[in-house]
């Protein structure tokens, strides 16, 4: 185990690295560059046998890690905002097709304007897809869950890609301590690869063709959706493991942060996660006891464990960093749906901030906690569901 | 020796021009930090950036995980690579009262801008050292490893875990004379009386 000053994209690079990858094909876009410049240092030093694939476009990187994933090898891509869009296409196709593989979203926002700045949308507009989605925090929790994702897209009860995504700058740029475990950890955490069907010369494969049997497509979609939720487990069970190895453990799919006597909670997704944490000790240091509910996975989304976290609190905060544009923030969206169904009646409200890079730190979740008690507790319920912040 | 300071977290940032090495700057200072068992993170601002441009970059030094991930308003210390910067852009911007200001400058003495209450300066010929040991790219004097020896020394560091920070970003030739500029600023650093 070493330890290192790492960037969250160069953390990226080292366990791509670290979990053996075969195949790497990418084009650059700020703030994703610096992973895939990573990755050709690494290989030019000597210390990896991975294949680098230069390419045209992002549609063609994600293909050609289709083709290399198919063929039975493991692939990564890195993007990000326009990056992504451009590759749309063939974000549908690697998870319809069920093969696994890994890429990493450095989250920043769409333009116009142009603007380099993280939030969310880039990656949320991913989440109907069928690709495993998890969110990071911390730079060590970068390295430590693009490993896992291999074990996870590759376990035979999930078999679709997943997605890492970082947040551009706070952390894809920012340097931390980060432990990097030796290779012999990683392989021993690491199985063979695994996929549902390999691509091999010489041998008759059909995949993609028009469907004869309409019950089939449905069905293969329906996949996707099971596959998604068994990957719940595999998630919980991964994180585990990894714990087990690393003395790293995140809760799996959900983190709670003084949640134990919480009346309230806070939830979101990424790196300002990390800022909800410190406002919940000044919040609590003047009485209110709120409490963080930190989603680390946006797909599959962990209701249960949601639902389990949220009851018996006076009210919830939900902070999305993106918006679907005429409804409300994705990640409210998931989280009202689901405690809906479970019969939970609570007040829960929705802040969108951070939009386009704006910066949010400690003081803003304070003030947002803060109003947030004035309003349940003058209302007895929320005088609106949707605010955006400032 | 951890940090002379008695708070928990010190936020620093350093100005400089673009190609200066502002941002290479700050990723030392938190490695050497880690190496005393600190803990750490540097970021850059993310505007455009261009070779000559004034440009920040941001530290955060501290004896705990900071889980912080937000800018830095109101720094403890401001690190000025660059005294030209000083024409175009109030260093001092937000820095807290009793905070430190290390300047590179040849003169030792104090800034022609207002200082704001309290600050206390400190300056150190980077510029000299690093013409000294050669170290000039382009024209340029690399002074931002030199200033990260003058820092270490206000924030109670050790002059070793600059070295180590020195010999684990370099290599080689470059390595060797930035460790001699870094203890060299290290030693030379000297508070300004105002």
């Amino acid at each position: 185990m070493a330890r290192l000053t790492l960037t969250g994209n160069h953390c990226v690079a080292h366990a791509v690295k670290l979990a053996r990858v075969k195949v790497v094909s990418a084009y650059p876009i700020t703030p994703q560059t610096t992973i895939v410049e990573k990755i050709s240092e690494l290989v030019d030093s000597g210390s990896t046998n991975m294949k680098i694939i230069r390419v045209e476009s992002e549609h063609s990187a994600l293909a050609a890690v289709y083709g290399a994933a198919t063929a039975g090898l493991r692939a990564f891509t890195a993007t990000s905002s326009h990056g992504l869009l451009y590759m749309h296409e063939m974000v549908w196709w690697v998870a319809q097709a069920r093969i696994p593989a890994v890429m990493a979203i450095v989250t920043r926002t769409i333009g116009p304007p142009w603007n380099i700045w993280t939030d969310h949308h880039d990656v949320m507009g991913q989440r109907d897809i069928g690709w495993i989605i998890t969110m990071a925090e911390s730079n060590q929790e970068v390295l430590d869950e693009t490993i896992k994702l291999f074990k996870i897209t590759e376990d035979p009860e999930v078999f679709l890609p997943g997605i890492i995504g970082l947040d551009a700058f706070i952390l894809s740029h920012t340097v931390e301590p980060v432990e990097v475990p030796d290779q012999e950890i990683v392989d021993s955490f690491l199985p063979e690869r695994r996929q549902p069907y390999v691509i091999k010369s010489g041998e008759a494969l059909v995949m993609g063709n028009v469907p004869s049997d309409l019950l089939v497509n449905f069905r293969m979609r329906e996949g996707v959706h099971r596959g998604l939720r068994n990957a719940e487990k595999v998630i919980e069970r991964v994180d585990l493991e990894w714990g087990k190895l690393t003395g790293r453990h995140y809760g799996g799919l959900v983190e709670c942060y003084r949640c134990e006597d919480a009346d309230y909670l806070f939830a979101g997704a990424g790196a300002w996660v990390g800022d909800m944490r410190i406002a919940v000790d000044k919040l609590r240091d003047i009485g209110l006891r709120f409490g963080v509910l930190k989603i680390r996975y946006i797909r599959p989304f962990p209701y249960s464990r949601v639902f389990e976290a949220v009851r018996g609190r006076k009210g919830v905060l939900v902070f999305d960093r993106s918006i679907s544009a005429g409804s409300a923030g994705p990640i409210f969206l998931d989280l009202t749906t689901h405690l809906y169904s479970s019969g939970l009646r609570i007040p829960v409200k929705n802040v969108v901030t951070g939009l386009a890079g704006f910066d949010i730190g400690y003081e803003d979740f304070v003030k947002i906690g803060k109003s947030f008690v004035n309003e349940v507790s003058e209302s007895g319920w929320i005088t609106s569901f949707l605010d955006f912040y400032p | 020796m951890g940090l002379a300071f008695e708070k928990e977290v010190v936020e620093i940032r350093f100005h400089g021009r673009g190609g200066q090495g502002a941002v290479t700057a700050a990723h030392l200072l938190v490695d050497a930090a880690m190496r005393e068992n600190l803990w750490g993170a540097a970021f850059p601002f993310f505007g455009a950036e261009r070779r000559g441009a004034p440009v920040t970059a941001y530290a955060r030094v501290s004896r705990r995980v900071v889980s912080t991930k937000s800018m830095i308003k109101k720094p403890d210390v401001v690190v000025v690579l660059d005294q030209a910067v000083m024409n175009y852009v109030n260093v001092f911007d937000g820095i807290k009262n009793g905070g430190v200001a290390v300047i590179n400058s040849a003169t030792h003495t104090l800034p022609s801008t207002r200082l704001p209450a309290g600050v206390r300066i400190h300056t150190v010929d980077a510029t000299r050292i690093a013409l000294d040991f050669g170290l000039v790219l382009a024209g340029w004097p690399l002074v931002n490893i030199a200033m990260v020896g003058a820092l270490a020394r206000i924030l109670g560091m050790k002059l070793s875990s600059v070295l180590e920070a020195v010999n684990s970003i370099l290599s080689g030739r470059a390595a060797e004379l930035n460790s001699r500029a870094a203890e060299r600023a290290y030693r030379e650093v000297v508070e300004v009386e105002a």
